[in-house]
C-alpha cells in the first residue's frame, strides 16, 4: 500500500518530467516570487494535494477567526484607547445590520462629548471592523508613528478611540460629535485567503452621517505582504496634513 | 492615472565611435486609487538617435574636447533640444577612452549640455550593465527567468554582465576589442596594444608595429581572443592570460556555481559586423570584422543559444539615455531644499553590521563610517541597508536612534544624513531621524533602490508632485 504523501511525490515526479523538468521549476519560482496566488500547487488525480488543501483549509479558518474573534482588551488598553461600542450587541448583530454598526446609543455619545478632547484637527480611531486580527496585527505599529509625525506638524490629536463592532460610517458620527477636522479610521479589512491581516486607512474631512462615501480618502493594504504598517503611518501622517490644508477628502482631495 | 515625462539624454563617447541618444521616461503612479502610490518607469522609449560618429581623437592619449563639443551642438541642433529642457540621463566615456589622460576634464566640458541632473561617468562594470540593458539582453532574461550573459565588444574592451532573471549577477572587462590591433591601408600593423600583443605571444605569433601582417595571422589572434571570451563565459577553463587581460579597474567576472548559463547575447560595434558579409576585411583599419568572424566560428556560438540583440552598436548609448535612472519608492523622506544631490559615495553595511545597529548598537556603526569619510575624503555619505519588511515601530525608533547616534557625531555640521534602503521603510525611516536629530541634519531616505559597495549615487529634483525622486546608481566619477 502506498501512503497518501508517496502518491504525491510520484504525481510530482511525473508532473515534472511532463512539464521538461528544472526549466519548468526555475521558471514557476520567478512567477512565485510575483503572486501570492497558489499557483504550481500541482494536484494529485483530479483533487488538490492534501497539504495544498490543508492551507488552503487552514487560511480559510483564519479568515473566519478574523471575523469572529475580538480584538483583546489588553491590546486595547495598552494602546491607551478609550473603548466604546456601537449599537450591535453581538457579532451576530454586527455582520446583519450594518446600520446599527455606524452609530452609538445616547449614552456611548455623552460618555464620548464628556471623555474626549473636543475640537481636535486629528481624531483617530481604531476599529474591528471585519478583522481584528488586523487590529492586532498592524495597530501597535502604526499608531505611534502616526501620532508622533502630527506632533511634529504641530497638529492638535484627539483622544484615540477604539469601537468595537464598528463600520466605517461610525466615523462621521463621532467627528460630529467631537467636532474633528479631519477623522481618520484605522479598521480591519474584509480577510480574504491570502491574508487575515489586511487593516485600511479611511480618513474623511468634516465626516458627517449621511454625506456621499466618495468623501473618504482610502489607504488599504496595510499588512506585512502589502504596505508595512510604519511606513503607512508615516504615509498617512502626510496625507492627514494634505487634507486638512486642502479641505478636502476622497475624490474632491488633489494628490 | 498620473503620469509625467522625463526628457533623457544618453551620451556615449566609445574608444572608436561617438552617439547621442534622446528619450523619454514616462512615469506612472500604478497603485489604484485607494492603495499608497507605487510609482515606477513604465515606458522607456528612444525618439532620438544621432548617427554614429568616429570619436575625434587629438592623438594616442587624447580625446578632442572642442570637436566632441561640436559634434554635440550640432545634435541637439538637429533633435531641436535645449540643454536645459534635458532632465536625466548620462553622459558616458567608454571603453579605452576612459583611461585617455584627458577624460575627466572632457566629461566636465560635457556637462553644459546636461541639465540639472545628467549624470557624467564612467567605469568598465557600470558600462557592462548599461550595455546589457540597452541590448535587451536584461529583459530577455527577465521576461524568460533565465540567465544571459551579454557581451558588448566595442573597440578597446569588451564589457561582460551576467543576467540572472534579470538580476545583475556578475559583471567585469576584458581588454579585447576591435580596434586592439590597426592595420593602415598598406596592411602593415599601425597599432598593437598590450593586451593584443600579449594575446598574440600566447598564439605563437610574431608581430610588429609597422611590419606587414598577413590576414592569417591576424584570424589566428582573433581565434586567440575568443579563447578568452570562452573561459570568461565558462566554455573553458580560466588561464592566466585571463587575468592579464582583465581592464584596470574593473571587477573580475566571477561565474556563480548556482548559476547555468544558456544563452548569450552580442552587443557593441563588433556584433553590428557579424551575419553581415563584408566586401572589406578591414573597413575601419582594424580587426573588428574579423573578431566578428572568429566569434561566429568559436564555441561561443556551438556551445550557447544565441539571442539577437535589439540594439548592437548603439546598445550602451540607448542604455545610458534610458537605463540609468531609477525611480525612489513612492513612500520617502526628504527636505526639499537638499536636491539635487551629486556624487554621493555609498557605504553599504554587510548584514552582521547592520543587525548591530538593529539591536541598538552604533558604535561599530560610528567606527566604519569614520573610517570610510577618511578613505574616501568626503564630508557626505549614503549610507546603503536592507532594512526590515514589516518592523515594528520600538524596533525601528531603536534602529533610527543607533544610525543617528552612529553618524551624527563623526559628520560636519550641515551635513545632511542620506540613507538607501531596499526594504520599503524611507517613509518611517526619515520621521524617526528627524525627532532623534531635533532639526541638527537634514534628512534624505528613499527605498527600494539597490546598490553595491563603492558605488555613488545621484539624487534628483522630486518629480509627481514630489511623490518620487530620481536616482542614479553608478560605478565610478572623475575629479
Amino acid at each position: 500500500m502506498f501512503q497518501p504523501w508517496e502518491i504525491e511525490q510520484i504525481a510530482d515526479r511525473i508532473f515534472d518530467q511532463i512539464k521538461g523538468g528544472s526549466q519548468t521549476s526555475e521558471r514557476l519560482e520567478q512567477m512565485l516570487e510575483k503572486t501570492t496566488a497558489r499557483i504550481g500547487v500541482g494536484r494529485a488525480g483530479p483533487r488538490l494535494k492534501t497539504q495544498t488543501l490543508l492551507k488552503l483549509r487552514a487560511d480559510h479558518a483564519a479568515a473566519r477567526d478574523a471575523v469572529f474573534l475580538d480584538v483583546r482588551q489588553n491590546l486595547i488598553k495598552e494602546l491607551g484607547l478609550l473603548p466604546v461600542m456601537t449599537c450591535c450587541k453581538d457579532k451576530n448583530t454586527f455582520l446583519t445590520r450594518p446600520d446599527l454598526g455606524r452609530d452609538f446609543n445616547d449614552e456611548t455619545k455623552k460618555y464620548l462629548k464628556e471623555n474626549c478632547i473636543l475640537h481636535p484637527d486629528i481624531q483617530l480611531i481604531v476599529s474591528d471592523g471585519l478583522s481584528s486580527l488586523a487590529i492586532e496585527a498592524n495597530a501597535a505599529a502604526i499608531l505611534p508613528i502616526v501620532i508622533e509625525g502630527l506632533e511634529e506638524k504641530g497638529l492638535t490629536i484627539g483622544t484615540p478611540i477604539f469601537v468595537k463592532y464598528g463600520r466605517v460610517g461610525a466615523q462621521d458620527r463621532i467627528s460630529e460629535l467631537l467636532d474633528a477636522q479631519v477623522v481618520c479610521t484605522f479598521i480591519g479589512e474584509r480577510p480574504g485567503l491570502a491574508t487575515a491581516e489586511s487593516m485600511s486607512a479611511y480618513i474623511t474631512y468634516r465626516a458627517a452621517t449621511g454625506m456621499p462615501e466618495a468623501r473618504r480618502t482610502v489607504v488599504s493594504n496595510i499588512h506585512k505582504h502589502g504596505v508595512p504598517a510604519v511606513e503607512a503611518g508615516a504615509y498617512i501622517v502626510d496625507l492627514l496634513a494634505m487634507i486638512l490644508e486642502q479641505k478636502a477628502s476622497g475624490v474632491e482631495l488633489k494628490k | 492615472m498620473e503620469r509625467t515625462q522625463l526628457l533623457s539624454v544618453g551620451i556615449d563617447i566609445g574608444t572608436s565611435t561617438s552617439q547621442l541618444v534622446f528619450s523619454r521616461l514616462t512615469v506612472e503612479n500604478k497603485a489604484g486609487y485607494f492603495s499608497v502610490p507605487s510609482v515606477s518607469i513604465i515606458r522607456k522609449e528612444v525618439f532620438y538617435q544621432s548617427p554614429i560618429y568616429r570619436t575625434p581623437l587629438l592623438d594616442q592619449t587624447r580625446i578632442d574636447g572642442e570637436a566632441l563639443e561640436k559634434i554635440l551642438d550640432q545634435e541637439y541642433k538637429v533633435a531641436g533640444i535645449a540643454p536645459g529642457q534635458v532632465e536625466t540621463g548620462a553622459v558616458i566615456i567608454t571603453g579605452e577612452s576612459a583611461r585617455k589622460e584627458n577624460a575627466g576634464m572632457i566629461l566636465e566640458r560635457m556637462s553644459r549640455f546636461a541639465g540639472d541632473f545628467v549624470v557624467s561617468t564612467a567605469g568598465p562594470d557600470l558600462e557592462a550593465v548599461i550595455a546589457g540593458q540597452g541590448s535587451g539582453a536584461w529583459q530577455f532574461s527577465e521576461r524568460q527567468g533565465t540567465t544571459v550573459i551579454n557581451l558588448d565588444i566595442g573597440g578597446g574592451t569588451t564589457n561582460v554582465v551576467l543576467f540572472d532573471r534579470g538580476r545583475v549577477r556578475a559583471k567585469g572587462s576584458v581588454d579585447i576589442g576591435g580596434r586592439q590591433v590597426r592595420i593602415d591601408k598598406d596592411g602593415f600593423l599601425s597599432c598593437l596594444s598590450p593586451s593584443a600583443s600579449r594575446i598574440g605571444k600566447e598564439c605563437g605569433l610574431k608581430m610588429e608595429e609597422g611590419e606587414r601582417i598577413s590576414q592569417k595571422m591576424l584570424e589566428q589572434l582573433c581565434d586567440g581572443m575568443c579563447r578568452i571570451l570562452e573561459e570568461l563565459v565558462g566554455a573553458r577553463k580560466p588561464s592566466a592570460l585571463l587575468e592579464a587581460v582583465r581592464t584596470a579597474g574593473s571587477t573580475p567576472f566571477c561565474l556563480p556555481e548556482d548559476c547555468h548559463v544558456k544563452y548569450l547575447c552580442f552587443s557593441g560595434g563588433v556584433a553590428d559586423c557579424m551575419g553581415r558579409r563584408q566586401s572589406e576585411l578591414f573597413p575601419y583599419g582594424d580587426i573588428g570584422v574579423l573578431l566578428a568572424e572568429a566569434i561566429q566560428r568559436s564555441r561561443l556560438f556551438r556551445d550557447f543559444s544565441i539571442i539577437s540583440a535589439d540594439q548592437t552598436i548603439r546598445a550602451t548609448v540607448i542604455g545610458a539615455g534610458s537605463h540609468t535612472t531609477s525611480i525612489s519608492g513612492s513612500t520617502i523622506s526628504y527636505a526639499e531644499k537638499l536636491l539635487p544631490l551629486k556624487n554621493m559615495p555609498v557605504l553599504k553595511l554587510s548584514p552582521e553590521e547592520e543587525e548591530l545597529c538593529w539591536q541598538g548598537d552604533f558604535k561599530n556603526l560610528r567606527k566604519k563610517a569614520a573610517w570610510f569619510l577618511a578613505q574616501n575624503d568626503t564630508a557626505g555619505i549614503a549610507l546603503a541597508i536592507r532594512g526590515r519588511y514589516d518592523p515594528g515601530y520600538q524596533e525601528m525608533k531603536s534602529f533610527a536612534k543607533a544610525l543617528a547616534m552612529g553618524l551624527d557625531p563623526i559628520l560636519e555640521p550641515g551635513i545632511p544624513l542620506l540613507f538607501i534602503i531596499e526594504a520599503d521603510m524611507a517613509k518611517a525611516l526619515g520621521q524617526l531621524l528627524r525627532r532623534e536629530l531635533a532639526g541638527r541634519r537634514l534628512v534624505l531616505a528613499v527605498d527600494e533602490i539597490r546598490t553595491e559597495p563603492n558605488d555613488f549615487v545621484d539624487f534628483g529634483r522630486p518629480v509627481m508632485n514630489g511623490l518620487v525622486v530620481p536616482v542614479v546608481v553608478k560605478t565610478l566619477i572623475f575629479g
